[in-house]
């Protein structure tokens, strides 16, 4: 009986992983002039997901294409290439990566072939050589992704501060932010129609992850709600939103992170005890929140902790 | 649903698989440690695992990686004719497995030392005790390395290599009290590089770089003293106790293995 239900649960989950693994189309939304987004779904990366749980697209110039994050797998960065050629005779020239996670990188190497540059943070290549061992082993377990080194692709034209790319009847304004979401992030603002795409700067729904520092992300934050931008689009989340509106929340949270836990600090209390006790009250503002709201914790209390 | 004789024949077969894999990985967690392990670090010697000697608390699902607190209790107090000499902290599978090994004397009040540790893998990590009659016991967690999207390493490497070699000492109350362990924390920032990465990837070579020392005095007596390795976090983060008899100093003296040290006194008063 139990055996005939496990073979049951087996089997279902390989057609759902088919059926999943079949939607080799991507369903591409055009959120302004020119600018394509594919949302992702707010889950764990997994076997069933393959890790393609990000917002991945690109934008369309008069003589070039860049991609904006080329997915959570190679299969999915194919998916993606195919549907640019399916939407545009107009080359591929840039892939942007706007940070190391999985998500964000692991379509690098459809898209690598001569005439396509990679543009990233300068500290792009730094963190996918430290992080790659790591992330190899765990593309294996979690995802069932056989990831090679080599698709890792470090960025050929790497973003010291900003950079112009020029896609012909429109300028990408890339942005090399200070340590944020991640260390290495990077925003892309198109002048045409006014997009301010933050991948992960911007969490929706998806509860925020910091993997770099709180209070430099705050900061950047701060700088960024200054851009004049018709819209936003975050790296998890509905795919296009009012800026700098759509930020409030994740700030909030942000911000009731860093007070919560100075307080903390200042009680002389431990980051275990902060990790058992802070912020939960906002569990039910964020999906995904109990696997990540502790890890927030503890990244920021090792942070705050240095402050005075 | 109704399985063609085939789809069954698959399941039956995916099934057997599974157990078999299951029944692997049961034996395979200890395996590391009772092949290699322990022959390497404690040669032929007896360890006990009773568990009369030391708690250790480690989480099952480690948040973050880089960043697992665990702590390591001391079942008795710390006297001068019974007293834990050293905890050895062991994680199996870890590139290195050996993370730190603490040393106590009777003068520490507690052996109870917490600390924040990398994990690489999902893996058992152990804390062996030895007292100071040449007596060894181990308590062991088995921890999860889950947690999305970081790696085991710090998430701001920039801010530690900045500010290396600060150290802060924090006590649990405002003023030390007399006579009695004293709970105390030592913040040291290091940036604590395994050496690891993938140089093929960038060919930026970060050489390994990780405190491998630490000693803490009280007026010069030893109260707790380390040898630490790559499992240590960014900022590595000390917990222990100790016992003043009147007002003095608190000294951290730290080493890493590319021969820097830094040193940090701090007075305290009751
Ligand atoms: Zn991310």
């Amino acid at each position: 009986m139990f055996r005939q239900f496990y073979c049951c649960a087996v089997f279902l989950a390989s057609i759902t992983a088919m059926v999943v693994a079949n939607a080799d189309e991507l369903n591409l939304k055009e959120v302004a002039s020119g600018v394509f987004v594919h949302q992702g779904i707010h889950a764990m990366p997994d076997k069933l997901n393959r890790g393609e749980i990000a917002n991945i697209g690109f934008i369309v110039g008069d003589r070039c294409v860049a991609v904006i994050d080329s997915g959570g797998s190679p299969a999915q960065g194919k998916a993606l290439k195919a549907a640019i050629k399916d939407k545009t005779k107009i080359p591929i020239c840039h892939v942007i990566n706007t940070h190391v996670h999985p998500d964000h990188v692991y379509g690098n190497i459809a898209f690598k072939e001569p005439g396509v540059s990679f543009v990233g943070h300068r500290k792009l290549a730094q963190a996918m050589a430290s992080r790659a061992p790591y992330y190899l082993q765990k593309a294996e377990r979690d995802l069932g992704l056989a990831i090679k080194q080599e698709d890792f692709i470090v960025p050929d034209k790497p973003v010291d501060s900003s950079m112009v790319l020029d896609l012909g009847g429109r300028k990408l304004l890339l942005t090399a932010h200070g340590p944020a979401h991640t260390d290495n992030d990077l925003s892309v603002y198109d002048d045409k129609t006014k997009t301010l795409w933050l991948s992960d700067l911007l969490f929706m729904g998806h509860v925020p992850v910091i993997d770099g520092s709180l209070l430099g992300w705050l900061k950047e934050l701060d700088t960024l709600k200054k851009i004049d931008a018709k819209l936003a689009i975050p790296g998890h989340g509905p795919v296009a939103s009012e800026w700098p509106r759509s930020a409030e929340a994740e700030t909030r949270y942000l911000e009731m992170l860093k007070s919560d836990i100075r307080g903390y600090i200042k009680q002389g209390k431990t980051m275990e005890q902060a990790m058992a006790e802070v912020g939960h009250s906002a569990r039910g503002d964020w999906q995904l929140f109990d696997d990540f709201h502790k890890r927030n914790i503890a990244t920021a209390f090792a942070e705050l902790e240095w402050e005075d | 649903m109704k399985h063609t004789p085939s789809t069954k024949a698959y399941c039956l077969l995916v099934v057997s698989l599974l157990f078999a894999n299951l029944a692997l990985a049961a034996g395979e967690e200890d395996a590391a440690w009772n092949n290699v392990l322990k022959k390497k670090y404690f040669g032929d010697r007896t360890i006990d695992e009773s568990g009369t000697s030391i708690e250790l608390t480690a989480p099952y699902r480690a948040e973050d990686p880089a960043l697992v607190p665990i702590s390591i209790t001391a079942k008795t107090p710390q006297t001068p004719s019974n007293y834990i000499k050293t905890i050895t902290l062991i994680i199996d599978n870890n590139p290195v497995p050996f993370a730190a090994a603490f040393h106590f004397t009777p003068e520490s009040g507690k052996a109870d030392i917490a600390t924040r540790l990398r994990f690489n893998a999902y893996t058992n990590i152990r804390a062996i005790a030895e007292t100071n009659d040449g007596k060894l016991s181990m308590v062991k967690a088995f921890v999860k390395a889950s947690g999305g999207c970081s790696a085991p390493i710090g998430a701001d490497l920039e801010a530690a290599m900045a500010r290396m070699g600060k150290m802060k000492f924090k006590l649990e109350g405002d003023k030390a009290v007399l006579n009695q362990p004293n709970q105390t924390q030592l913040l040291v920032s290091h940036p604590s590089i395994s050496g690891m990465q993938m140089d093929q990837i960038s060919r930026i070579i970060k050489p390994a770089h990780f405190v491998t020392q630490v000693k803490v005095n009280f007026n010069g007596k030893p109260v707790m003293s380390a040898e630490t390795d790559i499992a240590l976090s960014t900022d590595p983060n000390f917990r222990f106790y100790f016992v003043p008899d009147k007002a003095g100093d608190l000294k951290a003296e730290v080493k890493d293995n590319l021969g820097k040290e830094f040193s940090y006194t701090q007075t305290v008063s009751p």
